[in-house]
């Protein structure tokens, strides 16, 4: 029998999981466990500025590692300032465990002080969310909490912990063992069957890859089904590195900010794969023009996935991986040479255009250079907003889990957090953050954490001194009424970054600003990189939203 | 812009259907499920809740109308961690009949 606290059988569970570095604020709630974790040995806590901080520190651990990972908030503000990092977890399906102090369960419902039913709050933003009511119950919630965060499709779990629970004392004879995942759905052979056979029958197929795809490690599975059957691939915003871009089947994202040839080869399509993907909004367009001569076979993990948007001709429940792995084997080797040519001949037609791509002093060009200056082994982040179009278009991605974004959520604030967990989780690469003048700002106190862990976490700051993507929507879509998306001031992040402890260079100023910026981007150690933007510079093509993917402007 | 406000779905000319859930028995179930239909528009016509005779388990019954997006809801409710199983039931189902004499 061992005698502990509530708090000190959080912290040992943790332990027992696996968990390795916790992102979080204390507060008056959530300090017995701050109290046991401070004697742990093996957990290295990382002090956010701010809890939305926190939570995507541990989302950007937590897409670098594929496992979930842990933030702490206390209750009330703390809590609530977390919610924002839970539903991007939710949107993205990242495997997170947030863990939030409560005030003590005699006060609950009492408008106590510092209390927010943040049970009830995130409802609807996690997979499961738990309010603990002994500390025994902890035996079973803390490895349900990551059970639930790992299995099937992964998502955010909240587990609301009050602080007289966090102090209450157990007997435990035994831990229970550290969560696994559940078992894969089981194989609908059937269905795999007729789709080899779809495929196999198709004359102008393609194959559409999504964040599922990352998640369940079935990256090379999905690059050799496109290889073994000629298949044109496309990718999600979440999908990109699944295939390498430079990959000669690969036909770069799909969607709003696609190239052309990508939205026409879609519109061309007979057989649509799609592949741990969820027909989003921002990928398809208007549904119902979408890819609309296409059967389509939907593989997903998530059964209310299937159907829920197109109809599929043939759904099969199961982990993508697995799925894959048994199409495999039943998916003729074809070389489709007079489809493929023809995709080739659109590409020639409609490629990307990225004018000044050769110039660092461009965005796209400014993209090109850090690509040029790293290698496959770095990993990128970015916020959200233009810069973060125009390095999902630009950017070569060549590998799963080299690119972290905010997909379904589209949280401004994510990038530089979401890279110092990236860091934390992979202290040998190198991290770079892509962000806005705009997004900077969401999180940027998050500095102050970046110098303190002194990661080697890089970030290239495209500064307009607007609300980039909100200024273009106006100027494209409300007759050029420009309102509250230009900045008056127009902060010194240079001397921001100093003020914080962080170096600067400035690429406006540099003579050579290829050399400045891969001289910057080698040393070790955290560093802003700013670089002005036009802000005449929009993210083309763009489909407007609503309109068919096939109804893009510019580009 | 082409977007457009969709109309609010008319689900009165829908038949109704009874909906049998197993679930766990603990506060917060209530919650995580009327959320799922709350968010959605969708009406629950009628709700009852009692705790099985272990006090473990609880079933729901839901009287609901059976659009087109009945099965996404169905399909919702199933990854609810704490909906065990879903069943479905034609309207003529007397769980929601037999009731009725209260609400006149």
């Amino acid at each position: 029998m061992m005698q502990m606290t509530g708090a000190e059988l959080i912290v040992r569970l943790l332990e027992r999981q696996g968990v390795r570095t916790i992102a979080g604020i204390p507060g008056g709630a959530i300090l017995p466990l701050y109290d046991a974790l401070s004697g742990s040995e093996i957990i290295h806590h990382v002090l956010a500025r701010h809890e939305q901080g926190a939570g995507f520190m541990a989302q950007g651990m937590a897409r670098v590692s594929g496992r979930p990972e842990v933030c702490f908030a206390s209750s009330g503000p703390g809590a609530t300032n977390l919610v924002t990092a839970i539903a991007d977890a939710a949107l993205d399906s990242i495997p997170l465990v947030a863990i939030t102090g409560q005030v003590p369960l005699s006060m609950i419902g009492t408008d106590a002080f510092q209390e927010v039913d943040i049970y009830g709050m995130t409802v609807p933003i996690t997979k499961h969310n738990f309010l603990v009511r002994s500390a025994e119950e902890l035996l079973e919630v803390i490895p349900a909490a990551f059970r639930i965060a790992m299995s099937g499709r992964p998502g955010p779990v909240l587990i609301d912990v009050p602080k007289d629970v966090q102090n209450q004392k157990i007997a435990v004879e035994d831990f229970p063992a550290p969560a696994a995942a559940d078992p894969l759905p089981e194989l609908d052979l059937e269905a795999i069957e007729t789709a080899a056979r779809m495929i196999n029958e198709a004359e102008q197929p393609v194959l559409y890859l999504g964040g599922g795809v990352i998640h369940s490690g079935a990256a090379q599975a999905a690059v050799t089904l496109a290889e073994q059957a000629g298949l044109p691939t496309t990718m999600t915003l979440m999908a990109l590195g699944a295939m390498p871009m430079d990959h000669p089947l690969a036909i770069g994202m799909l969607g709003m900010h696609a190239a052309r040839y990508t939205n026409y080869v879609l519109e061309e399509a007979d057989l649509l794969i799609c592949v741990g993907a969820r027909f989003d909004d921002r990928a398809i367009g208007k549904a119902a023009q979408f890819c609309p001569n296409a059967k389509i076979i939907h593989i997903d993990v998530d059964p209310s996935e299937l159907n829920k948007i197109k109809t599929a001709h043939i759904a099969i429940n199961g982990d993508v991986s697995a799925v894959l792995e048994a199409l495999l084997p039943r998916v003729k080797v074809m070389l489709r040479k007079r489809w493929l040519s023809h995709v080739q001949s659109q590409k020639t037609r409609f490629p990307l255009q990225m004018d000044g791509s050769d110039d660092p002093r461009t965005h796209y060009g400014l993209v090109h250079a850090v690509a040029a200056a790293l290698d496959d082994d770095a990993i990128i982040t970015t916020d959200v907003g233009q810069h973060q179009m125009w390095v999902a278009q630009a950017y070569p991605f060549r590998r799963a889990r080299q690119w972290l974004t905010s997909g379904g959520l589209g949280t401004m604030g994510f990038g530089m957090p979401a890279a110092i967990g990236a860091a934390l989780a992979a202290p040998e690469r190198t991290v770079v953050c892509f962000s806005g003048d705009g997004s900077l700002m969401m999180n940027i106190q998050e500095f102050a954490t970046l110098a303190e862990e002194g990661l080697n976490v890089k970030i290239v700051l495209m500064n307009n001194n607007s609300l980039g993507l909100v200024y273009q929507q106006q100027s494209l879509f409300y007759g050029k009424r420009v309102f509250a998306s230009k900045y008056r001031g127009s902060p010194d992040f240079l001397k921001i970054a100093e003020g914080f402890g962080i170096a600067a260079v400035d690429l406006d100023a540099a003579e050579n600003p290829r050399a400045t910026l891969a001289q910057a981007l080698t040393a070790p150690g955290p560093c802003l990189i700013h670089a002005s933007i036009d802000r005449a510079h929009f993210v083309y093509p763009m489909v407007p939203p609503g309109a068919a993917n096939t109804e893009m402007i510019g580009g | 812009m082409i977007e457009q406000v969709a109309e609010p779905l008319q689900q009165t000319g829908f038949a109704k259907v009874v909906l049998e859930l197993h679930v766990n028995n603990h506060p917060g179930v209530m919650s995580h499920i009327c959320n799922l239909f709350a968010r959605r528009a969708f009406n629950v016509e009628g709700i009852l809740c009692m705790p099985m005779a272990d006090q473990t388990r609880s079933r729901i019954w839901l009287l609901v109308f059976e659009d087109q997006r009945l099965e996404q809801m169905v399909l919702q409710l199933e990854k609810l961690v704490d909906v065990l199983a879903v069943r479905r039931h034609g309207a003529e189902h007397e769980v929601f009949e037999r009731l009725e004499r209260f609400f006149h």
